[in-house]
């Protein structure tokens, strides 16, 4: 469903992603690991069209992504939930997921009804994250961290995507939230949803995913099921603590 | 592979789910309401007014209202420092007035000649700047502004120079000339009403969120499929087309122009009211509005001493009321009607 084939990017003169290609089919669930810096989130943004990439494509059900905007990239059902969850503070936290609706709620499709699914994709997220419904009306900003995860998910879920992109779900958050949160990925995957997670906590990528790729400045050094990364030593001793 | 389909399929016999969603299209709301209620007691403004000089303070009022709240559409709702609104609202002014002095074109189509000239000039500096995130509008618009207040000064042929510009006609509709201030009040009245208006459906629609959406974390608006880059500029546009309405009334109204209207000062001083009335607030302006133009009459006599109580103001406000007035009216009003905390900013 998503080929990446020899991807590069960077900032300006600095080139962070070399040469890198990896694959995602659909219904998989796959983890990139790899340390601080090591180029997870360029290539998040590569991937969802914040950054456009130097060289490389980004083939999605067929269509290249590479060239695209990323309001573009989000109809073509690739979401990403960013790195820091970037919710909407001042705005309710249904107003951030009507935000995550923005692109179905115009134009309103007269054949299927003014808000074509919308109530259903509220209600989907909603069921997904009770929490959330209970905090319908409070602004996004004063939720704890772990609500706010829930609630950047849930927007990108508004978006009906096909891959969804996790970028350091875990990040910042304590060891029970993080739990709850892989516990609903792999909830979601279960559903039938493609998904791509970034995380420097490798265990519970490793955990989570079914297949996995390393990451080390800003190339693929090591792929295989997650099952096997997590027996190799190599693995084990750079991002497992061992 | 249908993914996300299948799961609302599976989940469709839960649907009862809350509201609808905010509409795309203009619905009539509360703050509606109160506008018009609003602009119905201003209406009786004039008939109240002892004297002409006061009616003439209400018109600099809707002047100054149109200037303050184009601004906070960008500013506060947009999260964009623009510091070249004094030049929008002079380009709006001088090309009205110029074409009027010079060509005797009928204020009907100058004013909306000078929306355009200031409308294009934030498309050409807007297109760059805009691209940069961060304060990258800001240095653009203080450096336009620079340009403009040399332009406005040196083209003696053209703007009259620092002497100014004279003899600009006044707004006439058949044959009746609008330029007493009880009748150039009506004109600036309905126009900061439609501008009030206009700026209320913009900011209760779907991309009215999206711009507060935006300003918040571009990023995250990006992700979700907002254009951001094309928002700012849309709104960016929009705003400076409103700042040269009120440069266009304001010229015909006056029937003179001077450079040092249009300055770098002025479009600091309106941020400052920006700031004072309630920063991303609809009402804010009002506020704003009322403060620029009835406190310099006020100080008038102190001379420079003028910008130091402002300064003294601006410095109170944000220590004790950083929404401005308008959140500090708010909270008053939900303490004095024992509402606990609404949540709507007001």
């Amino acid at each position: 469903m998503l080929e990446v084939m020899g991807l590069n990017a960077g900032y300006g003169e600095i080139q962070i992603l070399r040469d890198l290609s990896l694959t995602v089919e659909p219904g998989e669930c796959v983890c990139l690991v790899g340390a601080n810096g090591a180029g997870k989130t360029t290539l998040m943004r590569s991937l969802s069209g914040l950054l456009r990439p130097v060289g490389g494509s980004i083939r999605f059900d067929g269509q290249e992504l590479a060239r695209l905007s990323a309001h573009d990239v989000v109809t073509r059902g690739v979401a990403l939930v960013p790195e820091g969850r970037r919710v909407f503070g001042p705005l309710t936290v249904r107003d951030n997921l009507e935000m995550g609706a923005f692109r179905h709620l115009w134009p309103p499709n007269k054949e299927k009804g003014r808000h074509d699914g919308f109530g259903r994709d509220l209600e989907f997220v909603l069921t997904l994250f009770p929490r959330l419904r209970e905090r319908l009306q409070q602004p996004a900003g004063t939720l704890s961290g772990g609500e706010q995860q829930m609630l950047a998910i849930g927007r990108a879920l508004m978006t009906r995507p096909k891959l969804l992109l996790l970028d350091e779900p875990s990040m910042g958050l304590a060891p029970l939230v993080v739990k709850e949160i892989f516990a609903t990925i792999r909830a979601l995957n279960a559903e039938g949803i493609a998904i791509l997670l970034a995380e420097q906590n490798a265990r519970m990528a490793l955990r989570t995913a079914s297949r996995g790729y390393v990451i080390a400045e800003g190339r693929i050094v090591n792929s295989a099921d997650t099952a096997a990364l997590q027996r190799d030593p190599a693995v084990q001793e750079a991002y497992l603590g061992f | 592979m249908t993914g996300m389909n299948d799961v609302m399929d599976r989940s469709r016999g839960r649907i009862k789910s809350a509201a609808p969603p905010r509409r795309a299209v203009r619905r009539f709301t509360s703050d509606h309401a109160l506008l018009g209620g609003v602009w119905l007691v201003l209406a009786a403004y004039p008939f109240v007014a002892p004297n002409d000089f006061l009616v003439s303070l209400g018109v600099l009022f809707f002047i100054n209202l149109i200037l303050i709240a184009s601004l906070n559409t960008l500013m506060g709702f947009c999260g964009q420092i623009s510091l070249s609104h004094g030049a929008f609202y002079g380009l709006g002014a001088y090309t009205s007035g110029i074409l009027s002095v010079k060509l005797g074109v009928d204020p009907w189509i100058g004013v909306p000649a000078g929306m355009l000239v200031a409308a294009l000039s934030a498309l050409v500096i807007g297109l760059p700047a805009l691209r940069l995130r961060g304060h990258y509008l800001a240095m653009a618009t203080l450096g336009f502004n620079a340009i403009l207040t040399v332009l406005f000064n040196e083209l003696v042929g053209l703007t009259g120079g620092p002497n100014g510009l004279l003899g600009v006609a006044p707004f006439s509709i058949g044959g009746l000339d609008i330029a007493t201030d009880d009748r150039v009040f009506w004109l600036v009245w309905a126009c900061g009403g439609l501008v009030m208006l206009s700026i209320l459906n913009l900011v209760k629609s779907r991309v009215g969120r999206a711009l507060s959406a935006l300003a918040t974390s571009e990023i995250g608006a990006d992700a979700l499929g907002v254009n951001c880059f094309r928002y700012k500029l849309v709104v960016f546009v929009l705003t400076a087309a409103m700042a040269g309405l009120a440069g266009g009334l304001y010229v015909h109204y006056n029937q003179y122009a001077s450079p040092e209207t249009f300055g770098y000062f002025t479009s600091v001083m309106l941020v400052v009211m920006v700031a004072l009335g309630g920063w991303g607030r609809y009402w804010g302006p009002l506020f704003g509005a009322l403060l620029y133009t009835a406190v310099p009459e006020a100080l008038r006599s102190l001379g420079d001493f003028e910008l130091f109580l402002f300064g003294l103001c601006m410095i109170l406000v944000l220590l004790f009321f950083p929404g401005g007035i308008a959140a500090a009216v708010s909270t008053l009003g939900n303490r004095l009607f024992g509402k606990k905390k609404a949540g709507g900013r007001a």
